[in-house]
């Protein structure tokens, strides 16, 4: 994504002119039906306690004001923050609200926020006005309408959470986002591992290949648009390969006689860090896009899973050379190496946290796996989930939710009973949830906002 | 009695298998012919893979004497290719289990080559814990899982 949208998103945001939030999405701020705040915003330090509870009566005015509603009220509920108020107990109409909203039939009922709006159908564009109240002062925190091709109605309601996230919480949301990961088919032993795409709440799948050759480890370009993913589609020899969302075009990343694996983008979106094999090695490598590469690990260890701290100036990855496998952090350029995990068991798989300041990873220990966090410099690990195994841990774009996958034991020796399967769960360790996929599912990787 | 003299048969009847080295060939207990120099003619008379410990890619002494049959089964049909396969067990990450599984792979290579194996026959390839043989989630699964396992081109 452009400059130019993160741009005309803020303004929106903040209720100034109208603007393109997205390729066909125009949003438009509406006149305030009540008296605007200065800026309020709901405190979030209690939410981890105490969600918010919020009202989200279906839209008014066409049925697919209903499907918003069920989306954002969704979207709201899983992410464990906020509380839908149950909408058996609503007093008022949907369409009544969506004219002027009576406070006192809201608070009664325990809503301290409420979401009311209207879908008008103007032959194919849905104009889809939105307003979100502060219940208990009766203000409007906020009044926007987007403009869209109907079918978007999934990604507007997408974008209507993200400005109720935005506003009562005050940091950015993620529900305007997609997953890509490897959809999973098959006895274990005849696996077929796709590459596919889906929206953060687990709707809209789509299949990117088409199984011949097995597709692992995707991960975004900061501009959503791009995925790095290790294949062994080139004459069966696997390697990192470049796929263009739209247009379905793969190319195969950097120059290499080996294996290359576990490639992530740098921030700025012009290179990859990898893994390249070379004898019994595996060392860390940068590859320009645009061509050329330069070697930052050596010395006779498997070295992998790179990633990027969210400035561009460090780099986290994986290493036995110590003996076990252990984190590590060094400079971009490859410099000062040092070790940053030192609890029980290995560690594998860190991802740097988009906001900096925590690393998340995967441990094995006798007992089983887990996934945990850090800060940077190795301290404060906390345990998140643990079980019989789990693993890839990957950040929602605000840093406040993980997304991983988790797989069951085999119970048999046909290897029945074992399932592999995504779940998301917040960066404190409560709110685990599924997210459904309709096959097994692993090697999730959330992207950016898209708008 | 019985049993040490069914044994000593057996004994006898493996030697005779692993002594066959001439082109004709080799029969299974149901009467199929094999191929001789092709992938069955491998598991059946000389042993496809070799076995790791966890998290190690070191060949074992007792897996050492499986590769060098390889080889010298190798140097009676010369114009036999291998790719040298490494394998896994499922407790590790994927990314890990990709290079482990890739050095697994290498030092079989490795052994292939020191008993005289031109290294231009045989690639490598790893699968890390992905195409795993046994299908259990238990000790005896994983040993069988953390292989690298020869398989003719």
């Amino acid at each position: 994504m452009n400059a130019s949208f993160a741009f005309t998103r803020r303004r929106v945001l903040i209720g100034a002119g109208a603007g393109l939030v997205a390729p066909g999405i125009v949003a438009t701020p509406l006149p305030a039906l009540a008296q605007q705040p200065q800026g309020a915003v709901i405190d979030i330090t209690r939410a981890r306690t105490d969600p918010i509870p919020i009202a989200i009566p279906d839209l008014a005015g066409d049925s697919r004001g209903r499907d918003i509603a069920r989306v954002i009220q969704n979207n709201l509920r899983n992410c464990g923050l906020f509380r839908p108020v149950d909408r058996q107990a609503f007093i008022q109409t949907p369409e009544s609200a969506a004219q002027t909203p009576r406070f006192q039939d809201w608070r009664v009922i325990g809503a301290q926020a409420l979401v009311t709006g209207r879908v008008i159908d103007q032959g194919g564009q849905l104009r889809v006005e939105f307003r979100l109240w502060d219940v208990l002062p009766e203000q409007q925190l906020q009044g926007t309408a987007f403009t869209a091709p109907a079918a978007n109605w999934r990604r507007i309601a997408h974008l209507i959470s993200d400005v109720i996230y935005e506003r009562l919480l005050g940091e950015k949301g993620y529900f305007d986002t997609r997953v890509v990961y490897v959809a999973e088919t098959g006895p274990r032993d005849r696996r077929v591992r796709r590459l596919a795409i889906m929206d953060q709440d687990g709707e809209n799948h789509r299949m990117l290949t088409d199984g011949r050759f097995a597709a692992l480890t995707p991960r975004f370009h900061p501009s959503a648009e791009r995925i790095a993913f290790m294949s062994y589609q080139d004459r069966g020899q696997p390697r990192v390969v470049l796929f263009d969302i739209g247009s379905g075009r793969q190319q195969v990343l950097g120059n290499f006689p080996g294996m290359t694996l576990s490639p992530r983008f740098s921030p700025d979106g012009r290179s990859v860090v990898m893994s390249a094999t070379r004898g019994g090695d595996a060392n860390i490598f940068i590859v320009n896009l645009g061509g050329g590469e330069r070697q930052l690990t050596s010395g006779g260890g498997l070295d992998v899973s790179p990633c990027f701290s969210p400035d561009g100036s460090q780099i986290v990855f994986n290493s036995d050379r110590g003996g076990d496998q252990q984190l590590y952090v060094m400079d971009a350029g490859g410099g000062n190496i040092r070790r940053i995990s030192f609890g029980n068991g290995r560690y594998a798989t860190p991802v740097w946290s988009p906001r900096g300041d925590l690393i998340a990873f995967t441990r094995m220990g006798r007992g089983g796996f887990a996934i945990g966090v850090m800060r940077p410099d190795g301290s404060g690990e906390r345990i998140l989930s643990e079980g019989w195994a789990m693993e890839g841990p990957t950040f929602a774009p605000n840093g406040r939710v993980l997304m991983f996958f988790r797989e069951s034991r085999a119970t048999d020796s046909r290897g029945g009973g074992y399932s592999s399967r995504i779940v998301s769960i917040d960066i404190a360790g409560f709110n685990e949830r599924p997210v459904p996929t309709p096959t097994d599912a692993s090697d999730p990787a959330w992207s950016p906002l898209l708008s | 009695m019985t049993t040490r003299l069914l044994g000593a048969v057996a004994a006898l009847a493996l030697l005779a298998a692993c002594s066959n080295t001439d082109q004709n060939a080799a029969q299974t207990g149901a009467g199929n012919t094999i191929r001789p120099g092709s992938q069955e003619d491998l598991v059946a008379n000389v042993g496809d893979r070799v076995f790791f410990d966890f998290d190690s890619s070191q060949v074992r002494a007792d897996q050492r004497p499986v590769l060098q049959r390889q080889a010298e089964w190798m140097g009676r049909y010369p114009d036999v290719r291998v790719q040298v396969q490494g394998n896994t067990d499922e407790r590790g990450t994927r990314e890990y289990n990709l290079a482990l599984g890739q050095r697994r792979a290498n030092a079989a290579r490795d052994v292939l080559v020191a008993s005289g194996v031109n290294g231009a026959r045989i690639t490598t390839i790893s699968f890390g814990k992905d195409r795993p043989t046994a299908l259990g989630s238990d000790e005896s699964a994983w040993a069988q899982n953390r292989n690298a396992t020869t398989v003719v081109q």
